[in-house]
């Protein structure tokens, strides 16, 4: 076998560019199917383990559905939607009582990129700014590194206090404890009641670069009539979840005074409904780029029988010698059925090792964690080898069957 | 290189069994609407030990018929056996077998592997024989030493002179240890000096007690065998010893 391989290794160096460019298609096939699946299972592994934005047994009402949409989206229909008001969150919070106490409002800054200031420090433009509730934390799994969580009463005051990300806390707070400081952002001036506990990226956007503000304060300094309070309402027990949805559900139309006969102006999400949307999508790329795949690695086994055929016509002669000295049918077959795998196959490696550092780069760009798709490299291993014995046979057998005399006369 | 030896002194040595015997072999071609009789009948013995050229004028089949006991091409009607085994009903890979065994064929234009270099190409009936790495390299190498070679055996076929080639070529042929070498036209491609110089190795071949065939149109070449068979339009025409 080693022998074998060696002879096969030799007889497609001879035609380097050749062997070289008949790999070229088969590498391209593996790489557009590895480096997709790549991609995909890296954001698939990073949503589906660390679906962090989001706490558990956690769904949200909104007026907008998240970015992550199928198509049909009746985009008129929901830009007539009302707002969500603070009062109507207020309300719906109250309903919920007996069902579920992690209730969190949240509104972010959608307009100008925000930058914060303190002192002479500036954070980078494009900080996360919004006002939220005492259950941000639960609902969005964050935690207090230092100093405190809001309570009913900052909402209920209106206290221009705030609760900011590491990143913030170290830009605008150099080796200093930012617990009690003033900061400015957007041109009002909060005071630091606490830090929130360093989180990590998602999609390439840093969570820890966020200040915080009660909603009260926020509605109040930048204007209720701007924004629609998104509402995340934590289940007590994942049992409870589909009861605790029935109930939030009508909670919410009562609030929003829909008649029984009206559909929902409002959207509900929840974490399954985020992760089968992403699947979805993830499936439609993974299809697109089967097929393209499909139809490379197809061109690529044609390219490969008929550079086979060229080399077998080309050593005829050899074939007859080999022939002549002993070299039993099998044995060429063999011989010219390793050479069209070995093509393929090493094509299908490069392809493999191109397509996961193409798709791992897209992880890293995201940030998100890089993964080694050894579920489709083996894959992709095993339909080269099948490509390079499907298309390398007919060729191969041809080479086997020639008459050793017509083989040797060949010119 | 000794001179060669006055033909008066040669011995002639005792022949050993039968190894070779075909019975009225014909070989048909059929180009288009014509058929061409290549050989119409030929009959013969052979044995072990024996050194046997073929004469016969061009198109009288000598090719034909060497490519046959070689076991290359079968017959289209007759007999042939190859010690005892009936070669005419034989599949592919049999006559691979025995080709590989008990046949080194010397071809006229060398038939060597461009690519690989003298030792790999008599390695390579060692490779289809199934030997190990090492029997075949120190087989090889000793081969190519008794044709002279041992020096050469890294040097790929384009940079050897024609006469190193066809020593490459019949030390490929003797390195399986076949009970019969069969030489087409040894030394067609070659000048008369280098000629004689590997009939010289074809003497000794023979006095070591090798079985040797040798196609030839030169009467001078031809005397340097024991037994001469002479072919006409596919029939044998003489055969007897050299007198
Ligand atoms: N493959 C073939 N197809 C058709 N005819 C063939 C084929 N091989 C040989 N012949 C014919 O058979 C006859 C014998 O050919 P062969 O090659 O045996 O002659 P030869 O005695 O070796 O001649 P030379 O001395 O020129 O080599 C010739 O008439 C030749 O044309
Ligand atoms: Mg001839």
């Amino acid at each position: 076998m080693n022998e074998i391989l060696k002879m096969a290794f030799g007889a497609l160096g001879v035609n380097k560019l050749r062997s070289i460019l008949t790999m070229s298609g088969i590498t391209i096939g593996v790489f557009s199917v590895i480096g997709v699946m790549t991609a995909v299972s890296a954001l698939r592994g990073s949503i589906e383990t660390g679906l962090s934005f989001l706490g558990s047994n956690t769904f949200q009402f909104a007026k907008w559905p998240t970015g992550i949409t199928g198509s049909g989206t009746d985009w008129q229909k929901i830009e007539a939607r009302k707002r969500i008001t603070f009062q109507q969150a207020e309300r719906y919070a109250e309903i919920m009582k007996p069902y579920a106490e992690v209730v969190c409002f949240k509104v972010f800054n959608n307009d100008s990129l925000v930058q914060a200031t303190a002192g002479g420090h500036k954070t980078t433009p494009g900080v996360t700014f919004g006002g939220t509730n005492e259950y941000f934390l639960i609902a969005n799994q964050y935690s207090i590194e230092a100093g405190r969580n809001f309570t009913g009463g900052d909402v209920d005051m209106v206290r221009p206090v705030c609760i900011i990300g590491q990143d913030i806390s170290s830009k605008l707070f150099p080796a200093q404890n930012p617990i009690g400081k003033t900061l400015k952002a957007n041109g009002r001036t909060y005071m630091v009641i606490g830090t929130f506990a360093a989180k990590g990226t998602m999609f390439g956007q840093s969570e820890d670069d966020i200040i915080m503000i009660p909603i009260s304060r926020y509605l109040m300094d930048f204007g209720a009539e701007r924004y629609s309070v998104n509402i995340t309402t934590q289940a007590p027990s994942q049992i409870a979840y589909n009861a605790t949805m029935d109930e939030g559900i009508s909670a919410m139309r009562v609030c929003r005074g829909l008649r029984p006969e009206q559909d929902n102006d409002f959207e509900v999400y929840s974490n399954d409904s985020l992760i089968a949307a992403f699947a979805k999508i993830a499936d439609v790329i993974s299809a697109g780029a089967f097929i393209i795949s499909a139809i490379a690695l197809l061109a690529a086994g044609v390219g490969i029988m008929n550079i086979m055929l060229v080399s077998v016509t080309e050593r005829t002669k050899e074939i007859g010698v080999r022939k002549a000295v002993g070299a039993r049918k099998v044995v060429i077959l063999t011989q010219f059925l390793v050479e069209s795998v070995v093509l393929s196959v090493t094509g299908g490696l490069f392809g493999i090792v191109l397509g996961t550092l193409a798709g791992d780069g897209l992880a890293m760009f995201l940030k998100v964690s890089i993964v080694f798709p050894w579920g489709w490299a083996l894959t992709g291993v095993i339909v080269c080898s099948v490509i390079g014995v499907v298309f390398g046979l007919y060729p191969a057998w041809k080479a086997s069957s020639l008459d050793p005399i017509d083989a040797l006369r060949f010119e | 290189m000794t001179p060669p030896a006055p033909v008066e002194s040669r011995t002639v040595r005792p022949v050993g069994p039968l190894v070779i015997s075909i019975e009225g072999v014909t070989k048909l071609y059929h180009m288009g609407d014509e058929t061409i009789h290549a050989l119409r009948g030929v009959s013969l013995e052979i044995h072990r030990n024996e050194y046997l050229a073929i004469m016969g004028p061009s198109g009288s089949g000598k090719s034909t018929l060497m490519n046959m006991l070689g076991c290359l091409d079968t017959p289209t009607s007759g007999k042939y056996e190859f010690s005892g085994q009936n070669v005419a009903s034989m599949v592919d890979d049999e006559l691979a077998d025995i080709r590989n065994r008990e046949i080194g064929f010397v071809f006229q234009t060398f038939n060597l592997l461009a690519r690989s270099d003298a030792l790999k190409n008599v390695e390579l009936p060692l490779i289809y024989a199934g030997l190990p790495p090492q029997v075949r390299h120190e087989r090889a190498t000793a081969a190519l030493e008794s044709v002279g070679l041992g020096n050469r055996v890294h040097h790929k076929p384009n940079e050897l002179s024609g006469g190193q080639r066809q020593r490459v070529a019949i030390a490929r042929a003797l390195v399986n240890r076949p009970s019969i070498i069969l030489a087409d036209e040894p030394t067609g491609n070659l000048d008369s000096k280098t000629g004689v110089e590997i009939m010289e190795l074809f003497e000794d071949l023979y006095e070591k007690g090798n079985t040797l065939i040798v196609v030839t149109h030169e009467e001078s070449i031809a005397r340097h065998a024991r037994r001469i068979i002479r072919l006409r339009d596919g029939l044998i025409e003489s055969d007897g010893p050299v007198d």
